[in-house]
Order: structure tokens, then sequence, then C-alpha cells
């Protein structure tokens, strides 16, 4: 347990958790990030703050999540390894512990071709699973990458994402294992449309006991409507949405539909929670932050706990 | 039958389009010429494979060179016949003359020397 | 080899506008085999210059060569009798063989004629395809001969990342996921325990970021 993280003290009580995300603006003011974690508070355990996002230039993650702590809330610290080399990122991991910043997300990042700048170079001096490995080095060895010793080691919370419906698939199980290996602690998945595949890679973790070395905290995104369907099923890479999810979305009037999809991801929520080895949830409602307390609410899960 | 074909153009012969590579086009032109076509057999008749097919890839190529520096692709072009097809032979001729009557003269000035050379190097 | 691919005609005409008499100069190494810069390629350029330039009534005149190689001293030296004769030289040899001309004739100016892309293979006629970026330190032991710096758009050393969907990498769905090509062949070679040892940070210091590389033999200098 990470003492310092209120995400690892629940989790390690074995309350089931609750996890949303905010992303910060592509602007300076801080009345925005603000507002996002208002809306969550309350109602979510913690709340992930993305990192530059599809390769879009946003307010740093390490400074919203600085805004988020102030306010009183357990930011998660997204952080990819597309824009930094290992010297920046062993600097950050200071700056934000440095702000009490516990909780960190290791991610290799959408590729810069997705964003506004495709024309920048990544940088890729490490991958997601080398970063796991650095934040753990640092915080249990109090060691710099180099050797030197950290005065006042970072105590990071470490997680990962992982998709289970990215290909081979028959690696997604060794790749987690291989995640948890570098020491990983928390895992949030990719948003689970395709039921039956999550369910057969949580059965793949159970069969090596891998769902008690981490805490998986499953995806979700409700849709708002048939067109952010589709864009999902189509632009975003490594989503996996069955044709039945968009037809039954289809088969209501258009202004039933977001209605309709928040019933969709109660649904799934619930189907989410009976699968041993699930920790908790992770809504990612992406720029529907409003809607996140009403999702929380009718799943049964508020109040949440307090620790 | 004894048609015939337009007086202002001359034949190269090649033992193959496939023999005809951009440099020689280019060259031509050089020499002044107004317009070049390549009379190659039909598609899939080809007596060593696939050699109409890359003369006309090259010509595709060679017209691209044309436009980037600012001569007009049409002075270019290629055909297919069947060997014994000579009233169709007669009928490029003339469509291309009238083509390039039609461009009007090349914007290169004429140097004999050069099509010699290339005559020499087919 | 080295795999490059010829620069634009107008940057190339932009660079020589003011140029009256040009050498231009081909490498029958790595440029020729990949037809960038060899002597077809030089003859196709000349003629093109020397076109472009007579339709606008500025003719030029051009000197065509075609050396062994331009990353030997011993080749790039034969030109010496005539280069002073041009004002300027118009290399279609690669990145390395344009600036050994440059260092070799220091008063002349040099320019690039073609783009030096990647160390590739020749997949097909016509066709080419990167496969290392000479990172120094090859791991090709542990990828089953596939490389993961090369084939992975974020050249990570421990991939998939999620965006790898039936076989194809999120970037373009033309370009294959290299971890499902060195997983696949992990599994041909009967390695996929090996999948799961984790590849350590790597030492970049052999690669770029280490400064201008070079490589001395004592067993063969003189």
């Amino acid at each position: 347990m990470i003492p310092e993280s209120k995400l690892s003290r629940l989790l390690e009580k074995g309350e089931f958790v609750v996890t949303s995300e905010c992303g910060p603006p592509r602007g300076t003011n801080p009345e925005t990030i603000k507002k996002k974690g208002e809306l969550l508070r309350n109602c979510v355990d913690a709340i992930n703050v993305t990192d530059n996002q599809t390769a879009v230039v946003r307010m740093s993650s390490i400074s919203a999540s600085i805004l988020l702590k102030q306010m009183g809330l357990e930011p998660i610290m997204q952080m990819v390894t597309r824009d930094r080399n290992r010297i920046a990122i062993q600097s950050d991991i200071l700056g934000a512990a440095a702000h009490g910043i516990s909780n960190i997300l290791c991610l290799s990042g959408d590729h810069q071709k997705f964003g506004d700048n495709p024309k920048a170079k990544n940088v890729y001096d490490m991958d997601s699973i080398q970063l796991i490995q650095t934040v753990k080095l640092m915080r249990d060895e109090g060691k710099f990458l180099g050797g030197d010793p950290i005065v006042d080691p970072p105590k990071m919370f470490i997680g990962a994402a992982e998709n289970p419906f990215a290909d081979p698939f028959e690696i997604r199980v060794p790749r987690t294992a291989k995640k948890i290996n570098a020491g990983v602690q928390f895992i949030q998945t990719q948003c689970i449309y395709n039921m039956d595949k999550f369910e057969k890679w949580m059965e793949g973790l159970r069969e090596r006991g891998l769902h008690k070395k981490v805490y998986i905290l499953a995806g979700v995104t409700p849709f708002k409507s048939v067109g952010m369907a589709n864009y999902m099923k189509n632009k975003v890479p490594g989503m996996d949405i069955p044709d039945e999810l968009i037809q039954r979305l289809k088969s209501v009037p258009k202004e039933k539909q977001s209605e309709e999809g928040i019933k969709m991801c109660l649904e799934t929520i619930d189907r989410l929670r009976k699968i041993e080895g699930v920790s908790g949830i992770h809504v990612m409602a992406i720029e529907w932050e409003e809607k996140v307390h009403e999702i929380v609410e009718n799943a049964g899960l508020l109040p949440r706990p307090v620790i | 039958m004894r048609a015939e074909y337009p007086a202002s153009i001359r034949i190269v012969r090649v033992p193959c389009t496939g023999k005809v590579d951009i440099v020689f086009i280019l060259k031509t032109l050089e020499s002044g010429v107004d317009g070049i076509y390549i009379v190659g057999c039909e598609e899939g008749n080809c007596h060593f494979m696939v050699g109409n097919i890359r003369a006309r890839k090259r010509i595709v190529k060679a017209k691209k060179i044309l436009e980037t520096i600012g001569l007009e692709p049409e002075r270019i072009e290629m055909f297919n016949l069947s060997a014994g097809d000579g009233v169709k032979f007669v009928n490029i001729a003339k469509e291309m003359t009238e083509r390039i009557l039609k461009l009007g003269p090349s914007s290169i000035p004429r140097n004999a020397v050069i099509m010699e050379d290339i005559e020499e190097a087919i | 080899m080295v795999i490059g691919e010829g620069k634009p005609i107008e940057e190339i005409l932009s660079m020589i506008s003011d140029k009256k008499k040009l050498l231009v100069v081909g490498c029958k190494g790595c440029v020729t085999v990949c037809s960038a810069g060899g002597k077809k390629e030089v003859e196709v350029l000349s003629s093109t210059i020397r076109l472009a330039r007579a339709k606008d009534n500025n003719p030029i005149e051009i000197k065509e060569e075609t050396l062994e190689r331009q990353c030997d001293t011993e080749y790039l030296v034969l030109m010496r009798g005539y280069i002073n004769n041009y004002d300027a030289v118009l290399s279609l040899a690669c990145g390395a063989g344009v600036q050994y001309c440059a260092e070799m004739y220091k008063s002349k100016i040099i320019l690039p004629a073609i783009n030096t892309n990647f160390v590739g293979v020749t997949e097909k006629q016509g066709i080419w395809t990167e496969r290392c970026q000479t990172c120094g330190n090859c791991i090709l032991d542990r990828t089953g001969g596939i490389c993961p710096i090369t084939r992975c758009a974020k050249s990570l050393l421990n991939g998939p990342c999620g965006g790898s969907s039936l076989g194809k990498c999120e970037i373009h769905k033309d370009i294959s996921c290299g971890w499902q090509l060195i997983y696949d062949r992990l599994k041909e070679l009967g390695l996929t325990d090996a999948y799961e040892e984790i590849i350590p940070l790597k030492d970049w210091s052999t690669s770029r970021d280490g400064g201008l590389r070079r490589i001395v033999r004592e067993d063969l200098t003189l």
C-alpha cells in the first residue's frame, strides 16, 4: 500500500472504487479544470488528468493535477513517454510528488500523427513498461535511473492502462503480466463495450492469479449519440464496439439516445461488478463530466467511502 | 491498301517499346521536336511479356516531369496496336499530328546533333 | 543499403537558378541500386534541367559524371581535373556522399539532388522499405529478427501499444504493427516465453544522441 495515496488505501481496504477523468483546458484559465473537478467531487474516489491526450496540446497534466489537489481532490496524473526523455520524466515525477500528487498512470501516449502537431518529433526514450519500472525504482529503491540516491523519494501509487481489445488478443494477458512484473499496482482499461472479450481477458488473468497482484479498474464510457458511437468505432484506435450496441442506440429516437446511452453504461457497470477480479470502475464521460454523478448514483455506488 | 501517314513524322525503330527509356524521350525533346509518341503492341501481346506496360509507365512518368518544368505533357503519348493494323497506325499518326499542330511548336530550340546521338544510342 | 529519392525538380531548379555551368554527379553505390542517383538518373535529371532552362531561354551547360562512390576520397579525387570548370556540383549521392564531396572541394558549392531517406531493402522492384535506424546497439536477437525501433511508430521496446488492430498500426492501415510481426515470428520460432521478458531501457548513446559516431579499427589503419 502507498499510504500517501487515498486510491491505494481504498483498494487495499477492499472498497469497489470509482475513478473518472478530466481533460485539461486548451488555455490558461484554472477555473475550467476546477469546474470539472467540482462536478466530480463526492462521486468519484480519484480523477485521472490526461496528458495531452490524442497528442493535442493542452495545459500540462502535472499542473492541472496540482490544481485538483489544491481543491482537496485525488488526482491520478497521467504521464506519456511520447513527449519527454528520461531526464524530464524523472524531474516531473519529483515535481508532482512535491505537490502531493501520489498516483501516476504510465502510458506511451497516442501517436503525434493524431494531434495538432503531426510534424513533431516523438521522444520515446522509454516505453510505458519502462516508465513503470522507473517510478518503482525511484520510489522503492530511492534511486535515479543514473544510480544516484534520491533525497526524499517520491511516493507514488503506480498505474497503467491496458486495452483488452487490441490485437493480438493472445498477448493481452502476457502483456498485463509484463506490466505487473515491472511494478504496476493498478490498471485502468480501455472503454469496455465488447463484454465477452473483456470477460475472456479477465478469465485469462484469473487463470494466472494476476487479478490478485493488480487492481483492475474497468473502463466505461457512455454514448451520447449514434454519431459519437460511430466516431469511436471508426476513428478511435483500439476501440471494439459491437454492432448490436449501435443498433440499439439507433432504435430509439434521437432525443432519447443519450438517455439510452447512459442506460447501457449502467447495465455494463452492473455486469462488471459481478466479475471476479474487477476492483472498481473508471468512468470516462468525455466532455460530459456533469453526467458522472448521475451514472455513479444510479449504479448504486453513492455515497463514496470516506477514509 | 496504301494508306499514307503525315510526312512530318520521323520513325525511330526499337526492338520493343520496353527499350524506350525516359531519357530517350527527354533527349528527343531536347533536340527540339514538337511531339513524340510511342507505338507498342497491344497490352497482353508483348513478345517480351511486359515491355509495352513498362513503356506506358515510363510515359506517365515522363509526362509528370514535363508538367513540373512547365512543358505540355500532351506532347508525348503512348499508343497500342497490333502489328498488322495499318489503318489504326495511320489514324494514330493523324490524331497525334493534329494534336501537335494545335499545341504549336515546342519552346525548345532545334538541335539536330542530339537527335543523331539518340538514334545511335537506340 | 541507403535508400534515397530524387528531390522535386522545382527545388533543384531553384538551387541552380543562377548557375550557367553545372557538374551533375551520380554515385554507383546504394543510390544506383535504388534508382535514385545512378548513371541513368544523372541522365534523366540533366536532360530535365536542360529542357527547363532551354524553355525559359536560359540555357545551361551540364557535364554528366557518375563516380564509383562519393563516400571515398579515392573516387572523389577523380573530379579534380575538371570540377573547377563548373559553377557548382549537383550530387545525386546520399547525404554522406554530398558532404564528403563538399569536404574535399572546399571552395566549390555542392548541392544535393536527392533526399536520403533510410537504411532499407528492395521489397519489390520499385518498392523500398526501411529496416534499420542505425541505433548502434542491435537487439534483433531478442525480437525475432524484427526491429521494434524501426518497425514500431513509437519505437516501443515492450510493445505493442493499445493501438494495434488486426495486425496494423494505429497511425496507418497500410503499416503493419511491428510488435504483431515480432510476436508472430516469436511464435513461429517457439519463443513466445521471450515476449514476457522486459527489454530494459535502451542506451541511446550509441545512436545519434552520442554525437558524431566514429569507428576505428587499429588492425586496418595505416
